[in-house]
């Protein structure tokens, strides 16, 4: 071999050609061609080692194997966990019946979800949410009643709500992975397996914060900050201290001059990088702890993007005439850090639901 | 007479035994295999009798074993899969009880044809009484030096361990059950790597059910040709069958793949036919993951012609009008019986069962199961029949392991045959509620 360059995978996502290295997976070069592409992922997440797999939320059907070998793959595959081969064709959004499982996963998702995203603080920052929205229905056919847990206390930090669980394992390969002990896990079967301590026992960990950040859902919250406020209320900050225990690079959720919530960052993807610690999320609540570098770059996925919700993305008629009688387009370059939802004209939002569905678009 | 390879001397009382086992020519394949033959050849004779796996997937065996991975310096395991639970099938249960030596001896025959220097044998843990049988069984080969270090002055070594289960349907799913041998919590593990190249404690391992690790011995002795010589096509050797339900004499029957499925349920050298004044209405073929059949179509093909107990024939038209051989759990159901309350016991089970660890089995297997009960206590709904088949639609494939299938399989063909008994269920709920009462409407019976 002359050429120390170690040789590239061409693959197509839904008709975009695309080169990654051997052992990509397809979600990863789907990613990497852009978000339009990038199947949805609930329990998939990059920095945990052996994530993935088990949502179903990111299925795609693999038309041609591989320059070799173009039969298609029989089943529909989790493309996080399923590496490319060269000359791999795959299609994600283009093909129906990829959409197909997809609205059922969303299905089987939400049978048994409580819905109460009115309360939950997750609300506005949730990967169920959004991929209902992207996914989802308006109606349910389930009539039976919801699953419920017994309620445990897991510690002065961390609120558990079982009900709003997926299973995705994300904690538990948190736990394991970041910090030395884990003392919680997945326990049960089939739909009554549940998240616990075993015998009730606090998570006590100094970087057991984290699983609030990896958590898809409101199943994991903070209980620091719990009822405290609406993420779309909250402006987002980075800044840093010199942490002798972690990286120190955080996001501060300002109210007002108040920091009312200390998370990790997220990259794009809504997936941490670099794990804070406990000190840094639960403790250093005021800004004089920090040196504030700036506006935070608002993930694409989090609900105080601009335009998340724009007409044209509203797939369900029913939202679509909603939104289209009452939305405005805002301006898509103004920076989210001056955003303050008491300062906009009241015509800004929603007028009464009937009155506003009677305009037909 | 029907060649019988693995029920030949069951009768033979004392067969537990080693000593008798011996004297019925038990443990001749071990000494010829490790005599005469390299582990190759025993893989290639493997090859050639085109044995497939009779767990249920019907994978070819000697193909699997070919797929094994060999890196240098790294051990190899053999497991064998007794964690037999699929309802309807209760073949391994009886083979290990009654004929522990000949798993023991096709354990060993395997292992070295594997170059594995130790091997499993999962036990469901519900059989506690066979797990100290096959004990006792390993403890006397041991005895007699068929096991251990050294075997018959090969230099060959092998230990063979034992590992009773805890009962959990899903860990009789290959990567499951090795999760669970290694001490974790029984979830399937995402493919690939298959266990072939990653299986247990990250090395490759083999996984194979009973029936098939049991054939071995016979396949050394009598050469691979002999064995393909039985059965048809594809489907070569014998099979046991668990036959169970409404027929005269339920039990274990080792056949030849290829008896007309007419002449497995009315001859009387097996089932000996429907129990007497009732009527065949339908059958499930290879335990209780498999579409069922009504009685019509489980006889004959959807062109007319006979079916046969074979892989293929019974797997003839698809899912539209054909089944599987499965684990050949063969339950057969005369015109007493309820399918709407058949349909829910096995989702119930496939309910009860689920891992949770993905999400269209975890939820959609419950969903199932309470649309189920709903209709066979009297308050389904008409579009309750569609929801089904579209939430079985949805499981079918997308999930993790095949327990997906198993419990989307069963609904689906259920109505998909049965869909007047269902509808009865709905439109008539006072009257289908009622105790014994069942669907007398229009229907082939036979």
């Amino acid at each position: 071999m002359e050429d120390n360059k170690p040789q590239l995978f061409k693959v197509t996502v839904d008709g975009i050609e695309v080169e990654v290295e051997p052992g990509t997976t397809i979600l990863q070069a789907a990613r990497k061609i852009g978000p339009e592409v990038a199947p949805p992922a609930m329990c998939y997440y990059q920095p945990l080692k052996g994530s993935g797999g088990k949502c179903r939320a990111c299925l795609v059907r693999v038309a041609a194997g591989s320059a070799k070998d173009p039969r298609p793959m029989p089943k529909l595959v989790a493309s996080c966990i399923t590496p490319v081969q060269d000359g791999m064709v795959v299609e994600n959004t283009t093909n129906q019946q990829v959409i197909d499982a997809r609205n059922g996963i969303v299905e089987f998702l939400l049978i048994n979800h409580p819905l109460d995203c009115p309360v939950c603080d997750q609300a506005g920052e949730c990967d169920l949410q959004n991929f209902a929205f992207d996914h989802g229905k308006a109606t349910t056919r389930y009539e039976e009643d919801r699953r419920t847990f017994e309620k445990h206390d897991i510690g002065p930090y961390i609120q558990l709500h079982m009900t709003r669980c997926i299973l995705c394992y994300r904690c538990v390969y948190t736990a394991d992975q970041i910090t030395n002990k884990r003392v919680h896990g997945v326990l049960g079967r089939g739909d009554a397996a549940e998240i616990g301590t075993y015998i009730e026992k606090a998570i006590d960990n100094d970087f057991s914060g984290n699983v609030i950040d990896v958590c898809p859902v409101g199943a994991l919250t903070d209980k620091t900050y719990r009822f405290k406020n609406r993420v779309w209320f909250t402006k987002p900050v980075d800044a840093h201290r010199d942490c002798p225990t972690c990286s120190g690079k955080v996001t501060l959720w300002y109210r007002g001059e108040e920091v009312i919530r200390v998370t990790a960052r997220k990259n794009e993807w809504n997936e941490v990088t670099e794990f804070i610690c406990n000190t840094c999320r639960f403790d250093q609540k005021k800004t004089s702890d920090w040196v504030i570098e700036g506006p935070t770059k608002i993930s694409r996925s989090s609900v105080i993007s601009a335009n998340k919700y724009r007409a044209d993305t509203i797939k369900p008629d029913f939202g679509k005439r909603l939104a289209a009688a009452t939305y405005k387009p805002i301006d898509d370059k103004r920076d989210t850090s001056q955003l303050d939802i008491q300062q906009l004209p009241p015509e800004r939002f929603a007028k009464t639901l009937p009155s506003a569905l009677d305009k037909e678009p | 007479m029907a060649t019988k390879i693995l029920t030949e001397h069951i009768n033979v009382p004392g067969i537990e035994t080693f000593d008798v086992y011996r004297k019925q020519g038990g443990y001749t394949a071990v000494e010829k295999a490790f005599k005469t033959m390299t582990p190759e050849e025993v893989v290639e004779e493997v090859k050639k009798s085109g044995v497939r796996g009779r767990g249920g997937a019907g994978f070819p065996m000697g193909m699997k074993w070919s797929f094994l991975a060999k890196p240098e310096g790294v051990p190899r395991y053999l497991v064998c899969n007794a964690d037999e639970s699929e309802p309807g099938t209760f073949k391994d249960h009886y083979l290990m009880k009654t004929i522990p030596h000949l798993l023991i001896e096709g354990m060993i025959i395997s292992s070295y044809a594997l170059g594995a220097n130790k091997s499993f044998i999962y036990v469901r843990g519900e059989l506690m009484y066979v797990i100290h049988i096959l004990e006792k069984a390993i403890a006397e080969a041991k005895a007699k030096g068929f096991l251990g270090k050294n075997i018959l002055g090969t230099g060959y070594d092998l230990e063979l361990v034992v590992q009773p289960g805890g009962g959990a349907y899903i860990c009789g799913e290959e990567t499951a059950l090795l999760e669970s041998l290694e001490g974790k919590r029984g979830n399937p593990r995402n493919k690939p790597p298959f266990p072939a190249v990653k299986g247990l404690y990250q090395c490759p391992t083999v996984v194979n059910n009973v029936e098939s690790i049991a054939t071995t011995s016979w396949i050394v002795n009598h050469g691979g040709e002999a064995y393909a010589a039985i059965g048809i096509g594809r489907s070569t050797g014998t099979k046991l069958i668990s036959a169970s339900g409404h027929i005269n004499k339920p039990g274990v029957y080792e056949i030849e793949l290829g008896v007309p499925v007419e002449d497995f349920i009315y001859a009387d050298e097996w089932c000996g036919g429907i129990r007497p004044g009732h009527k065949l209405k339908a059958v499930v073929a290879g335990g209780s993951s498999v579409p069922i059949l009504p009685a019509n179509l489980i006889l004959n093909l959807a062109n007319g012609e006979k079916r046969l107990m074979t892989y293929e024939s019974l797997s003839d038209g698809g899912f539209q009008t054909g089944t599987m051989l499965g684990s050949g759990g063969f339950i057969v159901m005369d015109e007493t019986s309820c399918i709407v309350r058949n349909t829910w016991n096995f989702a119930r089970f496939y309910h009860h069962e689920s891992c949770g660890q993905c999400s269209p089995c975890r939820e959609g297997t419950g969903w199932m199961e309470k649309v189920l009960h709903r209709i066979e206590y009297g308050h389904g709904h008409r579009q309750d029949i569609d929801l089904l088949v579209d939430v079985a639609k949805k499981i079918e494939g997308n999930t993790i392991c095949p327990l997906g299938d198993a419990a989307a399989w069963p609904v689906a063909s259920a109505i998909r045959h049965f869909r007047d008994e269902f509808e009865w269920h709905i439109t008539n709920p006072q009257e289908a509620t009622q105790p014994g009462a069942v669907y007398r409407g229009e229907m082939a019976l036979v």
